[in-house]
């Protein structure tokens, strides 16, 4: 058992290793500088609420390059080790492909966190108050919860184009889940018509399945009310709830596969 | 390349991946329903802002903006639908979907038909102003709006004079032929509820000489309105004396 956990760690130690090696901190760097220059210009062109402006174009869009970075990094990351045979010749080792699916997910989790920090400190940069420690757990939070589905779509679709398209097919659809459920129970759509019932059900199922990202890392908490610690700790449960869905899902399809 | 079987997947991790799948279910239909709240209705971003969101194809962005803004009805929460609302956030919405997709009619519907419905005189005269402006940049197809105004300013609340003056526009600027001539001779009817029986009397007779009314049955009741209206103006006159 101490052996496993070893192994799991060590590769979740070279999964961060790789990431170091691959240059990713670098180009998460200068994605973040050119965002936050894109900040300052918002700031300079805005009549007035200057400062809430720069904190909102920062916020909303740095949320969206770290996600679409790491989830980039992740099936990449999976694409080429498969690709390599990397994975062929780890399994060939005494290692239940549990551990090395869970070493590869710590890893992705370690740098997720990380990026969050980095982004957390850029966006303190304009808006140094209380609310962004809890922006940036809540972003933390999110990143772990998208390495666990890029790690999942790339071990299930193994190549990169559908994996990065379910990823983001997937994280769109997770935010605009509660949007979508307003605008499907419309009052203004017939109640007697089958079809509205049906659709409106069945996004209410589809709700039921997918964590609601909507809740997660939202600008208010940086410009308004500072966010609450019972938000953070909703999405919390949720990252929880969720990454393990995912990872186990994932291990059931590498469980499946012949490699 | 075939998958191994289920079996080959260990029974912990089976039994794991149902048990999160259950508790992802109950997480998510423990939380709080979503709703919509008047107050939550910002204002739209800018002209500008919504060009660069568009990505150059307006279109689809003036209609997600239709829904977002329709979510904000009978949700759950909201005693009063659209009363509730800030009208003035609702036109500055409805005045960017337009700008962003002339051609639709989706806001003007809006607009008049459910917007202009509260129990509330002011938001209902702001949304039928709001139709009336709209109406100048496309009369020929956005002539329906405007003539449910008026009737709405005519029936609903009882003020002729602005029932006259979206009518007078209607009559004037939506002259295509798709307008119908009910709709171009609603002022005519409405010069006569206000007892202005020589100008509508003028109005009608200026229709009939210009022969734009063809059809027969149109032209015997036009007739027939114009006689009633000429009597009508003769005992009024010998009252006044």
């Amino acid at each position: 058992m101490l052996r496993t956990l070893n192994k799991t760690l060590t590769i979740a130690s070279f999964t961060l290793l790789e990431a170091v090696r691959t240059r990713l901190p670098l180009v998460m760097a200068v994605v973040l500088a050119l965002l936050f220059l894109g900040s300052v210009f918002v700031q300079h062109v805005a009549v007035t609420e200057t400062a809430r402006m720069q904190t909102g174009f920062l916020a909303g869009t740095t949320r969206i390059a770290a996600v679409f970075v790491l989830s980039l990094h992740v099936v990449s990351s999976m694409s080429r080790e498969f690709n390599d045979k990397g994975v062929e010749l780890l399994l060939s080792l005494d290692l239940p492909r549990a551990a090395y699916y869970l070493g590869k997910f710590v890893g992705f989790a370690g740098i997720a966190v990380a990026i969050a920090m980095l982004t957390s400190a850029v966006v303190a940069l304009p808006s140094p108050g209380p609310g962004v420690a809890l922006w940036g757990i809540s972003l933390a939070l999110e990143l772990v919860l998208m390495a666990a589905l890029a790690l999942f779509s790339a071990i299930t679709f193994a190549q990169v184009m559908p994996a990065i398209s379910f990823a983001t097919a997937f994280y769109l659809l997770a935010r605009s889940m509660t949007a979508i459920r307003l605008m499907a129970g419309s009052q203004l759509l017939s109640p007697e018509d089958w079809l509205s019932r049906l659709i409106a059900r069945s996004v209410a199922l589809l709700s039921l399945l997918l964590p609601d990202l909507s809740r997660f890392t939202l600008t208010s908490w940086l410009l308004d009310d500072g966010g609450g610690v019972a938000q953070v700790g909703a999405a919390a449960l949720q990252c929880l709830i969720y990454s393990s869905l995912l990872v186990l899902a994932g291990m059931f399809d590498l469980y499946r596969k012949n490699l | 390349m075939r998958e191994r079987r289920i079996a080959s997947v260990p029974r912990p991790v089976l039994a794991l991946l149902g048990l999160a799948l259950a508790t992802q279910f109950i997480f998510s239909a423990w939380q709080p329903r979503p709703s919509a709240r008047a107050e939550d209705l910002p204002y739209p971003p800018s002209s500008a802002v919504l060009r660069v969101l568009s990505l150059g194809d307006p279109i689809p962005l003036a209609q997600g903006m239709t829904l977002y803004l329709q979510a904000f009805d009978n949700q759950p929460g909201i005693s009063i639908p659209f009363a509730s609302l800030d009208y003035g956030r609702v036109q500055a919405w409805l005045e960017q979907i337009l700008e962003l997709d002339p051609r639709g009619q989706y806001p003007l519907l809006m607009a008049s038909q459910l917007y202009a419905q509260v129990p509330i005189e002011d938001k209902q005269r702001q949304m039928l102003e709001f139709v009336s402006r709209q109406f100048s940049a496309d009369p020929n197809r956005r002539w329906p709006w405007l003539a449910h105004a008026a009737i709405m300013a005519r029936h609903r609340l009882h003020d002729l004079p602005l029932a006259l003056r979206f009518a007078t526009a209607l009559s004037a600027q939506a002259t295509g032929p798709e307008v119908p001539h009910w709709a171009r001779q609603m002022h005519i009817f409405f010069h006569e509820d206000m007892g202005e029986y020589e100008t509508a009397r003028m109005l009608l007779g200026g229709l009939l000489a210009s022969g734009t009314v063809t059809d027969p049955h149109e032209m015997r009741f036009l007739f027939e309105r114009l006689d009633q209206l000429k009597a009508a103006e003769k005992s009024s006159s010998m009252s006044k004396r």
